[in-house]
C-alpha cells in the first residue's frame, strides 16, 4: 500500500532526484545538517566553559574594561624613541583606519606616530583621543592558574579530595556487591520486601536522617574527621545494589552450580565466578561514586568546615569564591583546576558511565 | 582465609551442609549478605528518622543536650508563622514551576535529537551532553555565576550585541528562577541518557503502523513516542522532583547560604541548614527535615497516583 502510494508521488520528480548519487548527496547533506544542528546546540550548551577557560587566562581587570575584547588580551603597546606608548585605531580623514601610538594627547588634537613606518614621523591628529578604541594584543595569563594553585594549597586538596572518594568507594562498591549478591542469588523469608525497602530509600530525602546522624558523629568524636563522609557508605545503598543486582540476574545460574558442584562456597562463587563476569558494571558503580564522593558538599560542609587540612576540593573552592568574589578571572581558574581530574576521567571511561546510568534508570 | 577453611572447601559437600536443610542453609547466606545493608538502614536510616522525628518534639541543641525539653508540636506551630519558612517554600515553588518543566523538556529534547538514525558521532555527542554532570556542583556554579553576570557575562554580552538588556540575572529576585534552571541545565545527562533508553526501546511497527494510518511526524511524536515512554518520563519526574526539594549547593554557593536576592535562593535546605548549623536549633530544624520529607513524600504519591491512567507499561504486570 506505502509502496503503491510513494511510487506515485516520486513519478512526478525529475528523472536526476531519483539517481543513486543524487540520492546519497541528499542523505550526506541531511546528514550534515543535522549534525550542525547538534553541534550548535551542544556548542551553546557548552558555551560556559569557553568563558571559564577564557576568563581564566585574562589579566585581572580586563572584563570590565570598556572596549576590551572578549579573548585574552592586554592593551598593545609599542615602543618609540626607548619609550612605551599605547597604540590606538585611528580613522584618518581619508576614511581609513590605522593603528599608531600616541604619544602625545591632547584635548582637541592629539600627536600620533605610525610604528610600522620605516622613518616614523609625527602625525598630528584632529579629534578626542579618548572616544579612540585601544589595540588589544592577544596575551594569555597563565599566572591565575598559579595564584590559585598556591592560595588554595591545590596538591593538598586533591589529596583529600582523592582519598575520601577513593575510601568511600572502596567501601561502598565492596559493601554493595555483597548485598547485591545476596538480593541476587539467595531465597530467604522476606526478600521481596526487603528489597521494596531498599528501593524505597531511594526517595527518602538524607534530611530527615541528617539531625541525629550529626549528633551521633559528633558525640563518637568524629566530627572534624573523614570518617562521617565514609563510613554511612560502608552499608550499600539503593542505586548501586539495584545496578549490580539487575546484572547478577543475568549470570546464568549454571555457573554457580557448577562451582557449587567443584565444592566453592558462596564467598567463592561470588570471588570466581560473579565479579569476574560482572567487572563491567562494577566499574560503573565504583565511577558514579567516586565522583559523588568527589563532588559532594553537603555533607564536608557539615563536618569539615573548620577543618581547612582536611576539605575536600569543594569546599575549599565555595570557601576562595567568597573570599575572592571580586577577582573572576582567580574564580575561573580555580573552578576550571577543579574539573579537570573529573572530566578527563569521564571522558577516558564514557562508556561505562553512560551504560550504567541506563541500567539504574531505565528498569525500575 | 585459614588453611582449615581453604581444607573444609575441598570435602564433598555433603558432608558439610548435613547439618542444616538447604533451603535454610541458603537462607542465612542470604540474610548474612544482606545483613550489611539492613544494619545500615538500621544505624544511619531508620535509627536516626525515629530520632529526628522525637528530635522535632523537643528544643535540643548542641551547645547544652542536657537541657532538652519535651515542647509537643510547638516547633510545627512556630513554622506556621516563621517567615524564612514561608519565604522558602514560595522559593521553591517558584523554582520548581520554572525547573521541572525545563529539565523535562530539554532533557528529551535533547535525547530525540540526540537519537535520530541519520546523525553520525552519536556517542560523543551525547558525552559532550552528559559532561557536565562530572564538574563538581560548585565549581559549575561558579562558572554560570560569571557567565550571568550581569555586566561581565557572555549571556548578557550576547543579548547585548542582538540589541536586547539583558536581565539582572542572580541578583533579581524574578530573574533568579529562570537563571538558576538554566544552570540547572548542566545536570540533565541521566535524563536524557533514560529517556534515550526509552526511546529506543518503542517497538518500530508502531511508528510504521501510525505512518500507515496517516500521522505526522509531531503526531506520531506525540501519541506513540510520549505514551510509550510514559513510564521514563515519570521517572525522571519523581527524581527531578526530589531534587527541587533537597536544592542546595548551588544556592549555598551563590549567596554564600544568605539566600540572597530578598531570601528569593532561600530553599527549605539552606533553613534547615542554617536553623540546625548554624542557630543550633537542632529539634527545629528537625521538624523542618520532617515537613520536606512530608511534602516530598505527598508529592512523589500524587504524582504516581495521578499517572495511574497516564502512564502506559508494557506488559501490564507493574
Amino acid at each position: 500500500m506505502t509502496a503503491i502510494v510513494t511510487g506515485a508521488r516520486e513519478t512526478g520528480r525529475s528523472f536526476s532526484d531519483r539517481s543513486p548519487i543524487a540520492r546519497a548527496y541528499r542523505r550526506f547533506l541531511g546528514r550534515s545538517m543535522l549534525l550542525m544542528i547538534a553541534l550548535i546546540i551542544i556548542g551553546a550548551y557548552l558555551l560556559p566553559l569557553l568563558y571559564m577557560a577564557t576568563t581564566a587566562l585574562q589579566q585581572p581587570g580586563q572584563s570590565t574594561t570598556p572596549g576590551s575584547p572578549v579573548w585574552p588580551a592586554s592593551p598593545q603597546t609599542a615602543t618609540y624613541q626607548g619609550q612605551q606608548y599605547p597604540v590606538y585605531s585611528v580613522p584618518m580623514p581619508d576614511g581609513s583606519t590605522r593603528s599608531l601610538i600616541l604619544i602625545e594627547p591632547g584635548r582637541e588634537s592629539s600627536t600620533f606616530v605610525d610604528p610600522s613606518a620605516a622613518n616614523p614621523t609625527p602625525i598630528e591628529w584632529q579629534g578626542r583621543w579618548r572616544t579612540l578604541q585601544q589595540a588589544w594584543t592577544f596575551s594569555p595569563l597563565l599566572e591565575n592558574f598559579t595564584t590559585a594553585w598556591n592560595q588554595l594549597n591545590f596538591p593538598q586538596l586533591m589529596r583529600n579530595t582523592f582519598g575520601i572518594a577513593a575510601l568511600s568507594t572502596l567501601g561502598a562498591v565492596l559493601s554493595s556487591v555483597l548485598v547485591a549478591y545476596g538480593f541476587a542469588r539467595f531465597r530467604f523469608p522476606g526478600k521481596n520486601l526487603l528489597f521494596i525497602i531498599l528501593i524505597a530509600t531511594i526517595i527518602l530525602p538524607f534530611q530527615v536522617t541528617l539531625l541525629p546522624q550529626y549528633i551521633m558523629f559528633t558525640r563518637l568524636g568524629w566530627n572534624g574527621t573523614w570518617l562521617p563522609l565514609i563510613i554511612p557508605h560502608c552499608f550499600a545503598n539503593a542505586y548501586n545494589v539495584f545496578l549490580l543486582r539487575q546484572y547478577f540476574l543475568t549470570i546464568p545460574r549454571e555457573l554457580d552450580e557448577a562451582a557449587m558442584i567443584d565444592g566453592a562456597g558462596p564467598f567463592r562463587i561470588l570471588r570466581s565466578v560473579v565479579v569476574p563476569q560482572s567487572l563491567a558494571a562494577i566499574t560503573a558503580v565504583s565511577l558514579f561514586h567516586f565522583f559523588f564522593a568527589w563532588n559532594d558538599f553537603f555533607v564536608p560542609l557539615l563536618y569539615l568546615s573548620s577543618k581547612p587540612d582536611l576539605q575536600p576540593v569543594s569546599i575549599a573552592i565555595q570557601e576562595y569564591n567568597a573570599l575572592y568574589a571580586t577577582q573572576p578571572t582567580l574564580i575561573q581558574a580555580a573552578a576550571l583546576m577543579t574539573m579537570v581530574v573529573p572530566i578527563f576521567v569521564f571522558l577516558l571511561a564514557q562508556r561505562a558511565f553512560m551504560r550504567g546510568v541506563v541500567v539504574t534508570g531505565v528498569d525500575k | 582465609m585459614s588453611a582449615s577453611t581453604q581444607a573444609l572447601r575441598h570435602l564433598p559437600a555433603p558432608a558439610r551442609r548435613s547439618r542444616l536443610r538447604p533451603s535454610v542453609r541458603e537462607a542465612l547466606w542470604g540474610f548474612g549478605f544482606v545483613g550489611i545493608w539492613i544494619f545500615g538502614l538500621l544505624v544511619f536510616t531508620a535509627g536516626p528518622m525515629i530520632a529526628s522525628l522525637v528530635l522535632s518534639f523537643t528544643d535540643f541543641n548542641m551547645v547544652r543536650p542536657e537541657a532538652v525539653t519535651f515542647v509537643g508540636i510547638d516547633n510545627y506551630v512556630r513554622m506556621l508563622g516563621d517567615p524564612s519558612i514561608s519565604a522558602s517554600l514560595i522559593a521553591t515553588v517558584k523554582f520548581a514551576v520554572i525547573t521541572i518543566p525545563v529539565t523535562m523538556v530539554a532533557s528529551l529534547g535533547f535525547a530525540v535529537l540526540l537519537n535520530q538514525p541519520s546523525l553520525p558521532a552519536k556517542g560523543p555527542l551525547r558525552a559532550l551532553v552528559y559532561m557536565p554532570m562530572m564538574i563538581p556542583l560548585v565549581a559549575s556554579t561558579l562558572v554560570w555565576m560569571g557567565f550571568l553576570n550581569t555586566d561581565t557575562g557572555w549571556l548578557n554580552g550576547i543579548l547585548r550585541a542582538l540589541g536586547l538588556a539583558g536581565p539582572d540575572w542572580i541578583n533579581s529576585d524574578v530573574w533568579v528562577y529562570p537563571a538558576l534552571s538554566i544552570m540547572g541545565l548542566w545536570g540533565i545527562g541521566n535524563f536524557m541518557l533514560i529517556n534515550i533508553a526509552g526511546l529506543q526501546s518503542v517497538p518500530t511497527e508502531l511508528y510504521d503502523a501510525a505512518k500507515i494510518d496517516g500521522a505526522g511526524r509531531w503526531q506520531s511524536f506525540r501519541r506513540v513516542t510520549i505514551p510509550m515512554i510514559s513510564p521514563v518520563l515519570l521517572y525522571n519526574l519523581v527524581i527531578v522532583l526530589i531534587g527541587t526539594f533537597q536544592y542546595f549547593t548551588q544556592a549555598y554557593t551563590m549567596t554564600n547560604g544568605k539566600g540572597d536576592p530578598n531570601n528569593a535562593t532561600l530553599f527549605m535546605n539552606l533553613v534547615l541548614y542554617r536553623e540546625g548549623f548554624v542557630f543550633n536549633h537542632m529539634g527545629y530544624a528537625a521538624a523542618i527535615a520532617w515537613l520536606l520529607f512530608v511534602i516530598v513524600l505527598i508529592l512523589t504519591l500524587v504524582l504516581f497516583w495521578f499517572s495511574r491512567s497516564r502512564v502506559y507499561y508494557a506488559g501490564g504486570d507493574r
